[in-house]
């Protein structure tokens, strides 16, 4: 996936400013920034909700899946109405099979007949991803996925979402957690007030803070990276 | 389409107090709507006692009138609720069971019969009423008024016929009958014959000038007894209504009831499900995830109108189905109450659409449901001539730009076969289904911002 020079602006508020960045096959990329960054912006043009007023966006052959931020899904449905629901969306040619599979693969079999709304925020955010995951995405896009969930709900959804990009698909995911960026992300992108500061891996974001903001260069990356931002005018 | 149409029926199942809210709420508004007004028609409620003795008449001339039968008459203008003494009407009246208590007293005709005395009393009668609220005390007034009027103009025909048959009897002559005895009366023709047959008897002088003299007032007074027959007549009613319909045809009382009833149901029905049912889509995140290639905006709309005609159809059906058992209706023509609810249900739908795209949530959407059509249902149903022409004007053009009024009177059509034609609220319907539908689709562009 390749993004070229990025720009959005809503009213007189620059969203994006030129922003570019390229990720390949396999790659989990993390887009990092605070509020406000422009992190959500980006990744619902990538997903094609949204129109930059210019730049492009060039994508593999092959389906772009999205999981946005707020489960998608309908809660007074059960869980594997709403697998089956999308899946004849997406003309799947066997819905019913497609459903199975993503039952399987989030490991909610067990409760495919439950209401979502009575489901915890942890499995309607796995829903939300199988749904993003429907289309067999070359491509998988998740907005700040890790929000609501707890620690051990936090680690089942990254150790799937790995298991996703070792097998190949491209993740890009939002978040404004600097740890957990830096622990799964194997790429960082970092956005502030609409501009991409940094591209690169975890190793060289700590080699960048160290840089520019030597003094908190000892203290914990969260802290360091706030610093690094302050000096870059953010 | 059909996905997403079986997903909203999906929902509306799994919500029973919802769906039964949905069809049950505007299926009793429509069916005490409906009862309300063919129940007040021109019969209304009133506690009736009279107390006139059996067998008493009026008097004119010494001679009795035949009874004008004061209760049959009465009672076949309102629903007549018999009481059995003055206390037992004043219950009914307090308690709302009528709209008012009619008491004719025992003197009544004594009074009546004092009006050609020279100790005339005013014939009185007793009206009870229960004036809690302005409109129901108005509504009262009128009724009772209208009919005492009746009641004076009947006796006063029944004495002025009297009043007549003795004028022909005077001029023409014949029997009459007093206190069981019957006379000849010779009648002024027969007495200006008999003299003119005398005349030629009577040598030339004073006599027989005379005698032409009588004979010319005996023709005089015939000729113009003859019209005063009439004019006593016309007395009791010196003018009429000539009543002519310059514009619109009044269907029957029933027919509009059933109209008002079955357009209540579906814009209720329709507009709050497409509404509500689009919100969802908003509320749920679930739009941009649609939006991705999964369906179009338009076809989005389509599928949320399509699926509000559908239950607005059955329920309306329904309804009908229900207020059949109150009204007879006229199956005949179901041809056109089918083509009547289908372009309500879709400029009604139109108009949910567009109202549920410009709302985030199913709560607020419903209340802006509800705020927008009651208002415009009551003003629809505001007649010319009860407001001011000026206001009138406006109510129109308020009106005719959300469908509840043409539905109403697309309904109103389809439902009586002497009304006005179809064809003129089904177009009005066409262009704002179109209007509305542009309008849903533009909204709907806020629906993608994430």
């Amino acid at each position: 996936m390749q993004a070229r020079e990025i720009v959005k602006s809503f009213g007189s508020r620059e969203a994006l400013r030129s922003v570019s960045f390229e990720a390949g096959a396999g790659e989990l990329m993390a887009i990092i920034g605070p509020n406000g960054a422009g992190k959500t912006t980006l990744l619902s043009i990538l997903a094609g909700i949204s129109k930059p007023d210019s730049g492009d966006v060039h994508l593999p052959g092959g389906a772009v899946g999205w999981v946005p931020q707020q489960a998608a899904l309908y809660r007074r449905l059960t869980v594997e109405e709403n697998l089956l629901l999308f899946a004849r969306l997406e003309r799947h040619e066997d819905p019913r099979a497609s459903t199975e599979e993503m039952l399987e693969l989030t490991g909610l079999s067990e409760r495919r007949g439950e209401i979502v709304a009575r489901l915890s925020g942890g499995n309607q955010q796995r829903i939300n991803i199988a749904i993003g995951l429907l289309s067999r995405p070359v491509v998988l896009l998740l907005d700040e996925p890790s929000v609501g969930l707890d620690p051990r709900q936090r680690a089942r959804l990254w150790e799937f979402v790995s298991g996703l990009a070792g097998r190949g698909t491209t993740v890009i995911f939002s978040t404004h957690d600097i740890q957990e960026a830096e622990r799964y992300g194997g790429r960082l992108l970092v956005l502030a007030d609409g501009e991409a500061l940094f591209d690169g891996s975890p190793e060289e974001l700590r080699e960048a803070v160290r840089r520019e903001a030597p003094e908190a260069a000892d203290r914990d990356f969260e802290t360091a990276f706030v610093a690094y931002l302050h000096h870059r005018g953010h | 389409m059909r996905w997403l149409l079986l997903k909203d029926l999906q929902i509306l199942r799994r919500s029973p107090l919802q769906a039964a809210l949905l069809v049950l709420y505007p299926i009793l508004i429509a069916l005490l709507v409906g009862l309300a007004i063919s129940r007040d028609s021109d019969k209304p409620r009133v506690a009736f006692l009279n107390q006139v003795p059996e067998g008493s008449r009026v008097v004119v001339g010494g001679a009795k009138l035949p009874s004008v039968g004061v209760d049959e008459r009465i009672c076949s203008r309102v629903e007549c609720v018999r009481v059995k003494n003055r206390k037992e009407a004043e219950e009914e009246v307090r308690s709302g069971d009528v709209l008012a208590a009619l008491i004719i007293p025992a003197d009544l005709v004594n009074r009546l019969n004092s009006l050609s005395t020279l100790n005339p009393r005013t014939p009185r009668v007793e009206v009870m009423v229960n004036q809690e609220d302005p409109v129901k005390a108005q509504l009262v007034n009128d009724r009772i008024e209208s009919l005492l009027a009746q009641a004076n103009l009947v006796v006063a025909r029944r004495i002025a016929g009297e009043g007549g048959r003795y004028l022909d009897l005077l001029v023409n002559g014949g029997q009459f009958q007093v206190l069981g005895s019957s006379f000849q009366i010779l009648g002024l023709q027969t007495t200006a014959s008999i003299l003119t047959s005398l005349r030629p008897a009577l040598p030339a002088g004073p006599l027989r000038t005379s005698l032409d003299q009588v004979i010319e007032f005996a023709d005089v007074s015939q000729e113009n007894l003859d019209v005063a027959g009439p004019l006593i007549e016309r007395l009791t009613q010196p003018i009429e209504v000539d009543k002519k319909v310059v514009s619109g045809s009044s269907p029957p009382l029933e027919v509009f009831a059933i109209s008002v009833a079955a357009t209540l149901t579906l814009t209720f029905v329709v507009l709050l499900l497409v509404a509500g049912s689009l919100a969802l889509e908003r509320e749920e995140n679930a739009f941009p995830r649609l939006s991705r290639g999964l369906i179009s905006p338009t076809g989005l709309l389509g599928e949320k109108v399509l699926l509000g005609v559908g239950v607005g159809f059955l329920v309306t059906l329904t309804m009908l189905g229900g207020l059949q058992l109150f009204v007879p209706l006229q199956w005949d023509r179901v041809g056109l109450w089918l083509l009547a609810i289908l372009f309500g249900a879709a400029a009604l739908g139109a108009a949910g659409a567009a109202l549920g795209a410009a709302a985030r949530e199913v709560r607020a959407v419903s209340l802006l449901a509800f705020m927008v059509s009651l208002p415009i249902a009551f003003l629809s149903l505001i007649p010319s001539g009860a407001v001011g022409s000026g206001l009138f004007d406006a109510i129109e053009a308020i009106t005719a730009l959300f469908p509840f009024k043409p539905t109403l009177e697309a309904m109103t059509s389809a439902l009586d076969s002497a009304g006005d034609g179809i064809g003129g609220p089904l177009l009005h319907l066409a262009i704002l289904a179109a209007a509305y539908g542009l309008l849903a689709r533009l909204a709907l562009r806020r629906f993608a911002a994430v």
